[in-house]
Parts: C-alpha cells; structure tokens; sequence
C-alpha cells in the first residue's frame, strides 16, 4: 500500500521542520518528504490541505481493560479510541485480572491486539507476582513475550527491601522499571491532595511528601543499584524539584505526567465531583505550575493520558468511593493542544511530548518524521472545536471531566504501519 | 467544575441542607429564627404541629447513631410527618446494592425527605444532586457525612451560643480536640465565620489538626491554655476511641493532660463563658465530670436546642418554614 499526503502542514518533533510539503508511504515505513522516491504511484491520495500532518501519538499510559475488566472497556472499543484519538502507540499498564504476570497472558494480550490491527501495543509486566510487592516476576521471561518494561502500577512497593532487590534484578538484565512514586504508608486511605480543599471537604489527604518520600527512596536505590527508572505521573511541584536534581546528577531517569495534571487542580473537585479524582491526586495550583514548567524544561519527559476507561457506576458514588481515572485517549491531543496554548508553549514542542519524547522513553524510532521510519500518521486540525459528549466519545468509558465541553483540535485521519485506522 | 450551590433552589432558597459553608448568613439566621418559635412546642402537653403532616421522612443511617437519628426523629415526628428509620448498614450495602440504587428504591416509596447519615465524605452531596434530576421535591437533609459536615449540629451550636451570648460580633470561640476527623468542627467554623464571629480558635495536637486549617479562617492552637485566653465560649469534641491509641495519639491520659477540660484551663477563659460538647462524652478523655455538670455547661440545653433546629430546618426545606411564621398555628 502507498499513500501519499497532499498539501498538509507537516511537523516534525525530530528536525523541528514545520513546512507545507508532502508526505510519501510506503507499507509500514515513511518513504519520503517533499520529494516522492523513484516510481512512487500512490494507491490512494490524501488530501491534507489546511490540516496538521503529525506523528501518530505515542502514550505511555492506557487502561485498555484487558483481561479481566471488559464490562468497563475491550480491547476492541478501546484500540478504535486510541486511533479516533491519534494514537498509534500505546503502553498499557499491567493492572489488568489476572494482572500481566505471566508470558502467556503477555502473548495472548499481544496476538489480541495484532489481529485488531490498530495502535502498536507495548505492555509493561507486573513488577512483582500478582502486583502485591513481594515477589518478583519472571522478568526475563516476559520480555522475551513482548514487555517493554516491569511496572507496580497504582500498588506501591511497601517494603523497600523488595524494591531494592526488584531494582537490583532489572538492572542485571538492563531493563527499565516503572514506577509510580507513592510511598505506600504516607498515601493509604487518602483521596485528595492534603491541603484546604480537602480539609474544607473533610476528604483525607495524600500528602505530597508521599510523592518526594518515594522519589527519594527510588533515586537513593538507583544509585545503589544502577537501575533504570521511569517515574509515572508525577503530581507536585516537590516532586518534580527533586527529578530535576536526580537527572541533573546524570541518573538515568525519565518522568511523565498526567495530561489532566497539567490543565486541573483540587480546586476543580468542586463539590465533590468524582470526575476529578486522579491517582495521583490533582494537587494546587502551584503544583500544576511547576509541572508545566518541568515539562517545558525537559525534567518530565513525556505528557499522557493515563487512560483509565470505568463504567458510571464506578463514578456516581461518594468521592472516596470512586475509581480514580478518566477516559483520556480521546483528549490528549486536544487537551494537550490546550496546554500549549495556555503555556504558550509551540506546537512542535507540544506535539513532541506526546510523539517523539515518549517515543524516547521507549527506545523506539516512533514520533518522528524521517524516510525509513515508522510510517504511523495523526492528520487533525487544529482550529476545529468538537463536543465532547457519550455519542461522540468511542471510548467505552464516558468518565471525563470534560464531558458536555467543546475541545478544540479534531483528529481526521489515522495511520498505523501504512494503514488507515482511523477516518473522520 | 463548580457548579450552582446545590443546597439552594435557583431563587436562593433552602432546597436542601448539606453543610453550612456557603450557606448565606440570611438564611442561617432564618433557620435560628424559626428555631425560636419551634423551642416552646417542646414545653406544651401536644408536642404537635402539623407543618409535615401527610409527609413521609426516611432516616437513613448508614453509620450507626442513635442519638442524632432520635434527635431527628422527634423533630420529625413534632413536625406530624410519618417516619421511617432505615439502618442500612446492616441491610442494602452489604448486598451489594449502590448508594443511588437505594435511593431510587426508596424514592419510588414517595418519599418526601430524606436524613442521611454516611461515613463517606459527600455522600449527602451525592444524594442531593442525584434527586434534583430525578425527584425535584424530595429534600436532602445532611445528618453528617464523613469528616465533611454536620450541619444540623452547626446549626444547633450557633443557636446554643446565640441563645446564652445574643450576639457572635465580639465573641471569641475555641473549638478544641480532633479537628482533622470531626465534621462537628468543620460545619461550626463555617457557621461561625459566616455568622460575623472575628476570633475562631482551633486547639489540638499537630496530628489532629489538618492542613491548612487556617485558610479556613481560624487561628490555630496547641497550647491549650493560651488557645483559651478570654474566650467566651469553649466547644468541646468528642474523641473517639479509635484515635486513642495509635499514630496519631499514645493514649486517652496523655491526650486529656494537653487538652482535655479541667477547671484550671477553663479558669483562662471568660468567667462567663460556656462549655458546650455535641456528645456523646468521654468524662476523663475531653473533659473533667465536675466541668460537664456545672455552671458553665450548656451541653443539655444543645440536646433540647437541637430538636428545635432540626424541625425549623425540616419545615424549611419542605417549603414551609422559610418566613418562620408556622409554628404558632398549632395552637
């Protein structure tokens, strides 16, 4: 199959290039830019003009609800998402039942998502067996069936001992790990950001040393063992403080956030909408801040949606009942877009922390423009606003603040390996 | 997103009552006001008015308390309304059935009002917003919600020390113990802060107090003896047993030598001030026994106050008490 991109305004994270020009594919690699290779005939002609021809997204973060929770998402609703969305990479946490820790459900997860023929599927194993932080999983193992990365999810190692060994293991093999930072003890029973507007709710608080404890512990171990480390979802401008000192020390540390913790705060809770808890909590305004900043300034390397697709029953009880999570895949161009604009950061520099900077994290050539590489495609425009709403959203999960809202940035056209997924 | 203050219909009204914060000063000296006129019923041979009569009020008490769900229950029943006492603790949840479902089922038993009591924060919020979509005339009255509020006692409290003091515009109020758990604490602040009260005090151990506390418009204590310096009223909290011995305190003792009540801390404060506590009490653990049963303490008048503000709050959101004219139509 060769498709050719016509008159569409191409951006390119790698070259920082922003140009109208066309864009040559052929089967699943990029085959040229500008100038169409030797006997190019297009099988068919895409049409790009007044459009933004990007990479497709690469997010290192979504719940795609398999195995075990298909009553709230399948693979199926959830990989179309990630496509109406602009994604064509996605890293899925390993919190499914059973939870990714054995090879076989790796595989089959793997084969599930090759025969939909959507986004790339990148899943992370389960750090220790089961997710309960005591034993390791067999990390060797699942990488062999297709892990990119060994990751506790929302389930924090409680005994640092065993943090200290799984570091310790990994970085025998050279693997990265993944973590959440949350001090197991310091963020058990709480809801909300510790500070006024959960003492005003009476909702109990995670505070933020729970965030810098544990950074502290993971970058302490790190020096000890030589492992490498991916903090998921940092929350505070604390936390983010200490990462910048980590990298700055040369430790081979990556970080991303949260898109919502990048746009929301604790003030948005209202009266107890549900909508907006989040794991990690949203915290206050200074934290979100901050955590613009270290995005702008590199310290966060990757911007995602933590996809976290529920039903609306998992929603509509008291706040400390809730799940934490929202329906992201949909939105992060869109919300990311916004970011930029209210950050006043570029639209190059924005579109890399959600396609080549992720990409990075990864070790992958995905998110750049280039000939021989991934030919994966998010055509959208940008000035296009869309409601927001349970008919528009493919996502099995309708949980977003967002809901009932109009985003401005609409995806058209999606390309994974030289296909088109998704079309508006 | 914040919406429209939930507990208030579109013309400013009393729809529903979920906490006291937000709640305008009006319509909380108009609920204090109603109160008044309610307090003589008690004192009559028929305890009767017929404000709720024909009316259906569901008590549901996810977290048991016996003593507010009677309070409740009286005023209620002094209103003529039919009552309804559902422990829920033992029945619905525990089978797995949603809070909403429950609701739903219980509204589809026409009911008119419902007193909810809920160990999770928001949960009366919850309630309310569900049955402005589904019920526009059923009312939500909050009876406490996880740490969140107790408006009703707020209210009862604002009442209480309006009643011994008359007025809150040079008061000095200490509220001491647990903060960090005690919806009590949260609904009175906001009570106060509302009401023009220009000098509340919070008093407790750096573990009880929660973050931030002062943006709540309080000062904040830990030395109890200074934290009562010229008050004229001391609002005491109950401590519940499960703090007692754990990370948050080492033991009942300890936490009464900082700051429990003794007549030697009580003699900082005013020699007029009162001692109130929403009970139930630990003697010994909050406060002395001969501090509890003397002069100065007007826990029992609370206890009879109460039932007066549970039925001026009651009549009100049933559409009827909002210009506190009804309770002299019994006679």
């Amino acid at each position: 199959m060769k498709l050719e991109i016509r008159n569409g305004r191409m951006i390119d994270p790698a070259s920082g290039r922003d140009e109208i020009v066309n864009l040559y594919l052929a089967d699943d690699k990029i085959a040229g830019i500008g100038v169409a290779p030797r006997e190019f005939i297009a099988d068919k002609i895409i049409d790009a003009t007044g459009k933004i021809v990007a990479p497709g997204l690469v997010d290192l973060s979504a719940r795609l609800r398999e195995p075990g929770h298909e009553h709230k998402a399948t693979l199926e609703t959830e990989l179309m998402a990630a496509s109406a969305g602009g994604v064509t990479t996605l890293v899925c946490p390993p919190d499914t039942e059973p939870v990714l820790d054995e090879p076989g459900l790796v595989e089959m997860l793997k084969r599930r998502g090759w025969t939909l023929n959507q986004a790339r599927i990148y899943p992370l194993g389960a750090l220790t067996a089961g997710l309960k932080g005591e034993k390791l999983s067999e990390m060797l193992e699942l990488t062999e069936a297709g892990c990119i990365g060994f990751f506790q999810a929302d389930r924090p190692i409680a005994d640092t001992a065993v943090l200290f060994r799984a570091m310790q293991y990994a970085a025998t093999y050279g693997f990265t790990i993944w973590l959440r930072p949350e001090d197991a003890h310091l963020a058990k029973g709480g809801f909300a950001h510790d500070g006024e507007v959960a003492t005003r709710l009476g909702l109990a608080g995670i505070p933020v040393s729970a965030e810098t404890v544990a950074i502290a512990t993971i970058t302490t171990l790190m020096r000890e063992t030589g492992a490498k480390v991916h903090l998921a979802r940092l929350s505070s401008a604390a936390g983010v403080a200490l990462v910048r000192r980590a990298k700055a020390d040369g430790l081979p540390l990556t970080a991303d956030v949260g898109i919502h913790h990048l746009l929301l705060t604790d003030r948005d809770i209202g009266y107890f909408d549900s909508h907006y808890r989040f794991s990690p909590p949203l915290r206050a305004p200074a934290d979100r801040d901050a955590l613009s900043a270290g995005v702008i300034d590199g310290t966060i390397n990757a911007i995602c949606s933590d996809h976290t697709p529920t039903d609306d029953s998992e929603k509509n009880v008291p706040f400390g009942e809730a799940t934490p999570g929202s329906s992201a895949l949909e939105m992060l161009l869109p919300l990311t877009l916004k970011w930029a604009e209210q950050a006043e950061v570029p639209l190059v520099t924005a579109l890399a922390k959600i396609s080549m900077h992720p990409a990075d994290v990864l070790n992958k050539t995905q998110g750049r423009f280039a000939v021989g590489k991934p030919a994966d495609v998010c055509i959208f425009d940008a000035r296009a606003f869309w409601a927001v709403t349970r008919e528009t959203l493919v996502s099995h999960g309708k949980n977003t603040p967002y809901l009932g809202r109009e985003l401005q940035g609409r995806v058209d056209l999606t390309i994974c390996a030289g296909r088109i997924v998704y079309s508006a | 997103m914040l919406t429209a203050n939930p507990q208030l219909t579109s013309d400013k009204k009393l729809r529903h009552l979920l906490t006291t914060e937000g709640l305008p000063k009006t319509i909380i000296e108009s609920i204090l006001d109603t109160a008044d006129q309610f307090v003589s019923v008690g004192d009559r041979d028929v305890k009767k008015v017929p404000l709720l009569r024909g009316k259906s009020v569901f008590n549901l008490f996810f977290e048991n308390s016996t003593r507010t769900r009677t309070t409740f229950e009286i005023a209620a029943k002094r209103l003529s309304a039919d009552v309804i006492n559902l422990n829920i603790d033992a029945s619905s949840t525990k089978k797995g059935e949603s809070l909403i479902d429950t609701i739903d089922n219980l509204t589809a038993m026409d009911a008119d009002m419902f007193v909810v009591r809920h160990a999770q924060s928001g949960a009366a919020h919850l309630i309310a917003q569900h049955v402005n979509r589904v019920r526009p005339n059923v009312a939500v009255i909050n009876a406490g919600d996880g740490r969140h509020a107790h408006p009703t006692q707020g209210l009862l409290d604002m009442y209480t020390i309006r009643h011994f003091k008359k007025s809150f515009h040079n008061l000095s109020v200490a509220i001491v113990g647990d903060i960090l758990h005690s919806r009590v604490a949260r609904s009175g602040i906001h009570a106060l802060t509302t009401l023009g009260c220009p000098d509340v005090r919070v008093i407790g151990p750096k573990t009880l107090i929660p973050t931030d506390c002062a943006r709540l418009g309080v000062s904040v204590y830990h030395d109890m003896k200074r934290g009562l310096e010229g008050c004229d009223v001391v609002m005491m909290l109950r401590l519940q047993n499960e703090r007692m011995d754990g990370p948050l305190l080492p033991s009942g003792q300890e936490f009464y030598k900082s700051y429990g009540l003794t007549a030697e801390k009580l003699s900082r404060a005013k020699p007029d001030a009162i001692v109130m506590h929403p009970g139930p009490m630990n003697r010994g653990v909050e406060i002395e026994s001969t501090i509890a049963d003397g002069r100065q303490a007007v826990i029992l008048p609370q206890v009879t106050f109460g039932i007066a503000v549970r039925m001026a709050v009651m009549s009100m959101v049933s559409g009827g008490g909002s210009n506190g004219g009804h309770a002299g139509d019994a006679a």
